[in-house]
């Protein structure tokens, strides 16, 4: 079959615009899906940075709560020192640092600490990317977990996650994502999670979303530098101690990014400077990508129109040249001769 | 080894001391350590100890609970308890001495009378000055207004213990008597304070000992405490440092972490607040761990005005002086900055005489060859 260049490009279009009207017209699925939401009972932890004094007792706890391995980066194999999270660190506290690096909590000539580990979003675009399910969210506390036992090693979730948490080991035969998944096996015998288990001043602090979400107010209505109590460990532990209210700023970290974390960070100074992406919006990526791709495919639809388009191609291709096949064959019986 | 020339005899100092000479020259050596004091300043000690007068000390006892003196009792380093009463001469110590009432005040003013200007006077105790002073009174005497008359002509003022540096115990809230330390109640800013509760007996004997020796009291810090001995944090020279450092913490008393010696810092440690040198000098004479973080109880700063006494024994403490190692990983590694115009500057000034100085060469090459043809 032949087809001049005209007309399949009209049929090309036709089928185009048949497909987005099958998108917009679709079932459900195609519709555009909102932001998931944190579920009732989600867990969390919120790191105070104004509380924190850099001890890395959380690094320590949960090398040790993960069976984790040193990740020496100074040299001497005496102290675990990761630069970064990484396939063998799944939290890791960074500092800020400016100038003489003089008084805590402060932009200029001042220091300020910060604790990188999964955020636990309530969209994970982990959870979106990964083809085999590996990455889940648990539909009750809401962590995202991860089975190395259904991962085909893609990748995909490292290159999805907007925070840069999920690690790929590749210094291993039988490399395996590592993340932090909130200490779930801690979690399922009655325990929290070891960062938290161990935080000597209460700055990374274990409690339900509800109870943190609670507890960030609280803060973010304290009067700087008057003395308040802060809870240690879980929300509710009983064990707080006493101490000036940092000044916060204004933007709670995980509050809203991309529909919200289950770890949020209230800090002394502004989150760009603790080299995390700022100015996420508020709709997920997962919610985004996956509305695109659901409307595409929903119903099968997609491929459908792109048959239909073809057919339709291919049905105005041959009336058009019914007319010619007497003269093409004369003509190609004449070459022959 | 130093030149001991000058030393009496080793006979002479055994029978003053009732040490052997061997012992007196450890002891001296100790003291030039506890100060931080060069090698050669051994001999000047054990020359100023045996040769120099022995200075008089007067020693009152305010608002305390004789801790202090106990405590310097209680130094078991060879033959301290002589030596500490042959290096000084101390003319008035209500625990000391043997004599009492009317007798014992007379010895006091005979010994200000005879050595004016020359003596030390060494405080004991919070000083009471509510209602004009009347909660501590001695032979009839107002604390206040006995330190004063024996402040007036010391050549020196001492103040040993917590109480007797700003107040101490006593001092707590609600301070129902108004006690206050001697350099307060005095009025003076140049009070020696060697703050403890109690103190290490060695950091007042090497105080004593400096002044006897060089004839001047050591370097002080801005709260009058000598920096020899309160010039660092407990946290810096701490034997569970390293447990900090690499975050392991004592969660609760006898938990695994407690019982492994870990930091003590979540129990209320306020090692990283206060100025001492507990971790170094150690307590009782009995070897190492022999000081309230060795034996795994939380330091409760008692050598530190606003903490010990008045911050909760097991609160956080604020961490001081605590900068982070350069070693500490960066949320933003530091990035060069471009060039500045003074570096192109001079990088352009540099290519710019090459290029001339080349040009030069290669003319005077080119004459040299035509010259040459």
């Amino acid at each position: 079959m032949t087809i001049d260049r005209r007309n399949f490009l009209r049929a090309g279009l036709a089928g185009t615009a048949a497909a987005a009207a099958c998108a917009t017209l679709g079932a459900p699925p195609a519709e555009a899906r909102e932001n998931k939401t944190v579920p009732e009972q989600a867990v969390g932890l919120l790191y105070d940075s104004t509380l924190c004094i850099g001890c890395k007792a959380c690094q320590s706890a949960c090398k040790t709560a993960n069976n984790l391995p040193l990740e020496d980066n100074i040299g001497g194999g005496l102290w675990d020192t990761p630069l970064d999270l990484s396939g063998k660190s799944y939290t890791v506290i960074k500092l800020y640092a400016d100038g003489k690096m003089e008084h805590k909590d402060q932009v200029k000539d001042g220091f300020a600490f910060i604790k990188r580990q999964c955020l636990h979003c309530a969209d994970p675009s982990c959870v979106s990317a990964c083809p085999v399910q590996a990455m889940r969210k648990d539909p009750k506390l809401g962590i995202v977990t991860y089975n190395a036992d259904a991962c085909i090693g893609c990748r995909y979730c490292v290159a999805a996650c907007p925070y840069g948490v999920p690690q790929f080991q590749y210094d291993t035969p039988t490399p395996r994502i590592a993340k932090c998944q909130l200490c779930h096996h801690l979690l399922a015998k009655g325990g929290i999670p070891a960062c938290a288990g161990h935080c000597p001043t209460g700055a990374t602090l274990f409690g339900t979303y509800e109870q943190l979400s609670a507890e960030i107010e609280r803060r973010k209505a304290m009067t700087p530098g008057e003395i308040n109590q802060f809870p240690r460990r879980t929300v509710d532990a009983g064990d707080p101690q006493e101490r000036p209210a940092g000044q916060y700023t204004e933007q709670v970290y995980g509050a809203k990014e991309l529909g919200g974390t289950q770890v949020r960070y209230l800090a002394g100074v502004p989150f760009d400077k603790f080299g995390l992406p700022t100015g996420l919006p508020e709709r997920s990526y997962a919610s985004r990508s996956e509305t695109l791709q659901h409307s595409l495919y929903g119903h099968l639809a997609a491929p459908a129109v792109v048959l239909a388009g073809l057919v339709t191609a291919a049905w105005n291709g041959s009336k058009s040249h019914a007319g010619d096949e007497h003269d093409e064959d004369q003509h190609d019986g004449g070459r022959h001769d | 080894m130093y030149d001991d020339s000058s030393l009496p005899p080793a006979d002479e100092v055994q029978t003053r001391f009732g040490i052997d000479r061997r012992d007196f020259l450890t002891f001296c050596a100790g003291i030039a350590a506890t100060l931080g004091l060069p090698r050669a300043a051994e001999a000047q000690i054990a020359s100023a100890i045996v040769s120099k007068e022995r200075p008089s000390v007067i020693w009152l006892h305010h608002q305390e609970c004789t801790g202090c003196t106990e405590s310097l009792l209680r130094s078991e380093h060879p033959t301290l308890d002589k030596l500490i009463l042959d290096i000084i001469s101390l003319d008035y110590h209500e625990t000391l001495f043997a004599a009492a009432g009317h007798q014992v005040e007379a010895a006091r003013l005979a010994a200000m009378e005879k050595n004016k200007g020359k003596y030390l006077l060494v405080v004991e105790g919070a000083i009471p000055t509510k209602d004009g002073g009347i909660y501590c009174k001695i032979a009839g005497q107002t604390s206040l207004d006995l330190t004063r008359e024996c402040a007036a002509n010391a050549a020196a003022v001492l103040a040993i213990g917590s109480c007797a540096s700003w107040g101490g115990m006593p001092s707590t809230p609600p301070n129902p008597t108004g006690s206050t330390g001697v350099g307060e109640a005095l009025g003076r800013s140049d009070v020696v304070s060697i703050p403890g509760c109690p103190p290490n007996p060695y950091n007042f004997l090497a105080t004593v000992v400096h002044f006897l020796t060089f004839g001047k009291l050591p370097d002080l810090d801005a709260k009058n405490r000598p920096l020899f001995a309160y010039g660092r944090l407990i946290h810096e020279n701490c034997e569970r440092r390293a447990h900090f450092d690499a975050g392991r913490f004592a969660l609760e008393f006898g938990d695994e972490g407690h019982r492994k010696g870990y930091c003590l810092y979540k129990l209320g440690c306020k090692g990283p607040e206060t100025h001492a040198n507990c971790p170094i000098v150690l307590f009782g004479d009995v070897g190492m761990q022999s000081w309230p973080v060795g034996t795994g109880h939380p330091c409760i700063g008692c050598t530190e005005q606003g903490i010990g006494f008045a911050k909760p024994i097991y609160a956080l403490a604020d961490l001081k002086n605590q900068r982070p190692p350069v070693t500490y990983a960066r949320a933003v590694e530091e990035q060069g900055g471009g060039a500045t115009a003074a570096s192109a500057g001079l990088v352009g000034a540099l290519v710019g005489a090459a290029v001339g100085a080349g040009a030069m060469l290669t003319k005077k090459i080119r004459h040299d060859e035509d010259g040459q043809e």
